[in-house]
């Protein structure tokens, strides 16, 4: 089986695609022989998560037709119910609630949104259903969610943003001034960035919040103070584009800072789009190398044919469609971590789902394999997230090359919670 | 209209009835959703009032419904506060917010009035993010599960939850029915259909009007607190703009200017996106073309053709 | 960035968002002033212009400035069919009722949103600008485009105001507005008024996001922000004027650019918004609306 998957064909690819879409569209057809485990899966089809939401249910699938030729989870078929929640906090626990009491799924996976996860979290722990978030922020391990809730496919945006400052104020400068939206997700890089500098020794000199309402930003841009060495930005939704290509224009063919930006400022968008010409030789975060790194691990290639994104992380059949490279991988790794857990608390239907998070808050290293392609990671059951290694890249020719691999230690900081001892 | 009183009460009587009763029959999962939707409810019953038998067409009413959404969840969240005086002071939140913007948009009339209240609602929304330390912003917050109770109850399970939501919902719709039969409510349709002539019968236009917004604040504001205890989250998306149409959809489709429509048009509203999501991925088309046959056969929405055809006594 | 550039540039971005406001809004004028409906999918319409600007642009092959061209003329005809067929399938049947119109025309907008992003998809795609043009001052480098559309803005706001005053559509298409009746009874097929105008008013919002796309990108999302803001520049203007809507725009525009210098953005914003709000709370008639 995983030989096939390391040289696969394209005609492989598409009956990958194909069975996917069987599979979403026949319930049970897998399940002859045992009765089916059914994943709910909160998904932004609609709304401003949408592009996000598309590479989300292709990486998903990908990931379940593995399983499922694997021999499934503990020997029973595996499927996955999409739901849409529209990007939207008041749909989000209705769709849990759907998957969980209309759909009968075994657990529910989450969805990127911060807003999203923190509305559902509170129906999921209601319900008692395991609510497995690839959502990144830096909600689960801060503790105001509950139990049920944990992230296990990828680190949060605090450990991100504190494992950059030691490379970025060693290589590209001290006074930091950083650009970011007016919403939790950027106040969360506005404050761990601004402390995990002033470690280093470095200074934000200027902190610009952009109200997320927004469309146009160039008025905002004569706030970044002239003596800036290192230009931070991160941006979110569908202006992300017009942002970066105004910053642009703003610098032109004049003195710039060195610019440090989150992925997310460019995410599913081409680095090579006319008008981003400026953002040559500067930096980004990426969780996971969006343009396949040299020395790109072995499980690499065959995660990419699986999921269908070629070398430079565009869709196989449309090299414009550019995936969310550095966000998918974490659905990938969840239903892995779903996998894991169940099979270790003998999970065999909804009776076992505090098994199934007992189990879960047991686990401690993951190692690198076709299970996680982003690379190792150390869960911690206390807080119920997962932390791994980032990447910082250098656009070099338009395109995206990694240039450091942070330690893990680099993202560490201390437990603001304990859920173990919380009541189920 | 008048005359009909026994069975126009006897008629909301049984509607109560039947939605009190379907605790009993429908799935947990489908009661839920009837939790939801009475709270949705009682938000466009709040409009109606303003809208449908006023007729102020605002665009502000997220507002309200924040307004409300965040009195309850605050001092829930700081200061540990139960879901009873959590939605008392969500209740009048809604009513003095809405007291408040009337005060300077009812300055305005017409289409200046919607969007005088678009934009004070659009300020609204961009100042719950500016005061994210405490609002959290866009992100929100869970409720603690401590102040989701009431009377010892946890409002998180579902008996408690249906029959909170039931409690207001029916409250609601009673002081709604009664409020549009009594003699101040035959002044507020007044100054839908004809402002100057009650002006000259003596009303004074302003007041009245702003008593109808403020009586619909204070729907909105109980809805929003009530949806933050109910289901466990506040965060600033209810502000939005969409918040403000949603409200103004349901009345329209079940019918504006009357009693049951708000509520007819919300359970339509929710079902046809749940149905239609089951059909494709593609289910906002459906609910679109469903929208725009609904209103070519109904353009007064639902009960307010069916009064115009077969049944005027229908308040 | 000093005082003096720091006002340039704020200057510059406010005529530029006047420009956008003012685009957008012209149709939107036309339509509420003439037939006097709320069309929510008027945002909508802009979307689609912005849309077809991509296909269109990457359909043809030449410079960019060819596919602009082409699609300056092939996304407001489109757009104005669909708009036409809207009014005849939907609109004319529910005779133009205020409140049906509402609910149809959200209809509509759920239907033509599902339907780019099933067929284009939900990314945010960048049409290039028609030409190449990089200001660069002292201080600070401005893209010429913008330039360009704050003329765009000027030219089609004079075309459309020359086309109401001295055309004899113009001149039919105020009579409808000024009393339905009188002018049924002067033979005029007020039917085919509405639809002129509904066409013409979508044909316009289409052609504000053909202009506008370089410097914003063709999303699905992308209506609706313009649709609220054309909405709010048309009534602070005041109903059926269309000096009233420039002079909104540029109002909302430079106020909001200059606001922003001297507060940190989200609270810039806030205040602006009460500011505009404030304009009509004291003036409901709008700027240059007769008193109703």
């Amino acid at each position: 089986m995983t030989n096939t998957l390391l040289h696969p064909t394209r005609r492989g690819l598409l009956m990958a695609g194909g069975a996917g879409l069987l599979t979403a569209a026949l319930p049970g057809y897998v399940g002859a022989q045992a009765a089916p485990i059914k994943i709910g899966f909160q998904l932004h089809r609609t709304g401003i998560g949408a592009s996000y939401g598309r590479w989300y249910e292709r990486t998903a699938q990908a990931a379940l037709k593995l399983i499922n030729d694997g021999g499934g989870i503990a020997g029973r078929p595996v499927e996955i119910l999409f739901e849409d929640d529209g990007t939207d906090p008041k749909r989000g626990p209705e769709v849990v609630d759907k998957l969980t009491q209309s759909d009968g799924s075994d657990v529910v996976m989450g969805t990127l949104f911060s807003n999203v996860v923190i509305a559902s979290a509170p129906r999921a722990g209601e319900l008692k259903v395991p609510y497995l978030v690839c959502s990144e922020g830096y909600h689960v391990a801060s503790g105001i969610l509950n139990r049920w809730t944990m992230q296990p496919g990828i680190t949060d945006v605090r450990s991100q943003i504190t494992a950059m400052a030691p490379w970025v104020s060693a290589n590209l400068g001290k006074k930091v001034a950083m650009i970011f939206p007016d919403f939790a997700f950027g106040h969360d890089h506005r404050d761990f960035f601004t402390a995990a500098m002033a470690a280093q020794g470095g200074e934000v000199i200027a902190q610009i919040a952009i109200p997320p309402t927004e469309t146009s930003f160039t008025r905002y841009l004569p706030q970044i103070p002239a003596e800036t060495e290192v230009l931070y930005h991160v941006m979110v939704g569908p202006a992300v584009l017009t942002f970066v290509k105004e910053l642009g224009e703003f610098y032109g063919t004049g003195a710039k800072p060195q610019f440090f930006g989150f992925i997310d400022s460019l995410e599913a968008v081409d680095t090579a789009t006319p008008g981003l010409e400026f953002l040559e030789g500067s930096h980004f975060w990426e969780a996971h190398n969006r343009v396949k790194p040299a020395d790109a691990g072995e499980h690499e290639d065959a995660y990419r044919a699986a999921v269908g994104v070629d070398d430079n992380g565009a869709s196989v059949s449309d090299a414009a469609d550019i995936a969310t490279y550095s966000h998918m991988f974490s659905t990938w790794e969840t239903l892995f971590a779903i996998k894991a857990g169940m099979e270790a608390s003998g999970y065999t239907g909804p009776a076992d789902r505090q098994k199934f998070v007992e189990a879960m808050e047991a686990m401690t290293d993951l190692p690198y394999g076709i299970e996680r392609p982003q690379g190792a990671k150390v869960f911690n059951g206390k807080t119920h997230q997962v932390f791994g290694t980032q990447n910082i890249s250098q656009v070099q020719g338009g395109k995206l090359v990694r240039v450091h691999q942070t330690s893990m230690a680099d993202g560490a900081y201390g437990d603001a919670v304990d859920y173990t001892t919380m009541a189920f | 209209m008048t005359g009909g009183g026994a069975r126009i009460w006897a008629l909301h009587a049984a509607v109560l009835v039947v939605v009190f009763a379907a605790q009993y029959w429908l799935s947990p999962y489908h009661a839920t959703n009837l939790a939801r939707i009475m709270v949705l409810a009682v938000f466009a019953m709040g409009y109606n009032l303003a809208f449908g038998y006023t007729g102020l067409l605002s665009l502000g009413h997220a507002l309200l419904l924040a307004a409300g959404m965040y009195a309850a969840s605050i001092p829930a969240q700081l200061w540990g506060w139960t879901a009873g005086p959590a939605l008392i002071a969500g209740i009048a939140a809604g009513g003095l917010m809405a007291g408040a913007v009337g005060l300077l948009a009812l300055r305005t009339a017409g289409v200046s009035f919607m969007i005088v209240t678009l934009m004070f609602a659009q300020a609204g929304f961009l100042t719950i993010l500016y005061f994210a330390p405490v609002t959290g912003g866009d992100d929100g917050f869970a409720l603690p599960a401590a102040s989701r109770t009431i009377l010892g109850f946890s409002l998180a399970t579902d008996t408690p939850r249906f029959l909170a939501a039931f409690g207001l919902f029916a409250s609601g719709l009673l002081a709604s029915l009664a409020l549009v039969r009594s003699s101040f409510g035959r002044t507020m349709v007044a100054m839908r259909e004809n402002e100057e002539r009650s002006r000259m019968l003596g009303y004074n236009p302003f007041t009245v009007k702003l008593a109808a917004l403020v009586i619909s604040g204070l729907y909105a504001g109980g809805a929003g607190a009530a949806w933050a205890l109910l289901f466990g989250y506040a965060g600033a998306s209810f502000a939005s703009i969409q918040y403000s149409i949603l409200p103004m959809l349901y009345v329209l489709l079940g019918g504006a200017g009357t009693v049951l429509g708000p509520f007819l048009g919300a359970v339509l509203m929710f079902y046809l996106i749940e149905f239609a999501s089951d059909l494709t991925s593609a289910y906002l088309f459906i609910v679109g073309l469903a929208l725009v046959i609904l209103v070519l056969f109904a353009p007064k929405g639902i009960l307010g053709t069916i009064r115009e055809r077969w049944a005027r006594w229908l308040p | 960035m000093a005082f003096g550039p720091f006002l340039l540039l704020a200057l510059m971005e406010g005529l530029v968002t006047a420009a956008v406001l003012a685009l957008a809004a012209a149709g939107l004028s036309l339509v509420f002033g003439v037939m006097r409906v709320v069309n929510v999918a008027h945002g909508e319409f802009y979307m689609l212009g912005a849309i077809l600007a991509w296909v269109v642009a990457s359909v043809v092959p030449g410079p960019p400035a060819v596919g602009f061209v082409a699609a300056l003329v092939i996304a407001p005809v489109l757009v104005g069919a669909l708009a036409a067929a809207a009014d005849g399938l939907i609109l004319k049947r529910l005779h133009y009722d205020p409140e049906a119109t509402i609910v149809a025309t959200i209809g509509l907008l759920y239907m033509i949103q599902q339907a780019t992003l099933s067929l284009y998809g939900p990314n945010a795609n960048p049409v290039p600008a028609p030409f190449e043009w990089r200001i660069q001052l002292p201080w600070f480098g401005y893209s010429g485009y913008k330039l360009f559309v704050v003329l765009a803005a000027g030219v089609v706001l004079l075309a459309l105001w020359i086309f109401m005053r001295r055309t004899k559509a113009g001149l039919i298409m105020r009579a409808t507005q000024v009393d339905r009746t009188t002018a049924r009874s002067f033979g005029i097929n007020v039917d085919l008024v509405y639809m002129g105008t509904f066409a013409l008013g979508a044909g316009l919002a289409a052609l504000a996001g053909v202009l506008i796309v370089p410097i914003q990108q063709a999303q699905y999302l992308m209506g609706g922000d313009p649709l609220l803001l054309s909405f709010i520049v048309v009534i602070i203007g005041g109903l059926g004027s269309l000096r009233g809507t420039l002079i909104a725009a540029l109002v909302i525009g430079l106020s909001d650019g200059t606001i922003s210098m001297f507060f940190t953005p989200t609270l810039a914003k806030i205040i602006a918004t009460l500011l505009v709000a404030m304009v009509l709370v004291f003036r409901p008639q709008g700027l240059f609306g007769a008193r109703a």
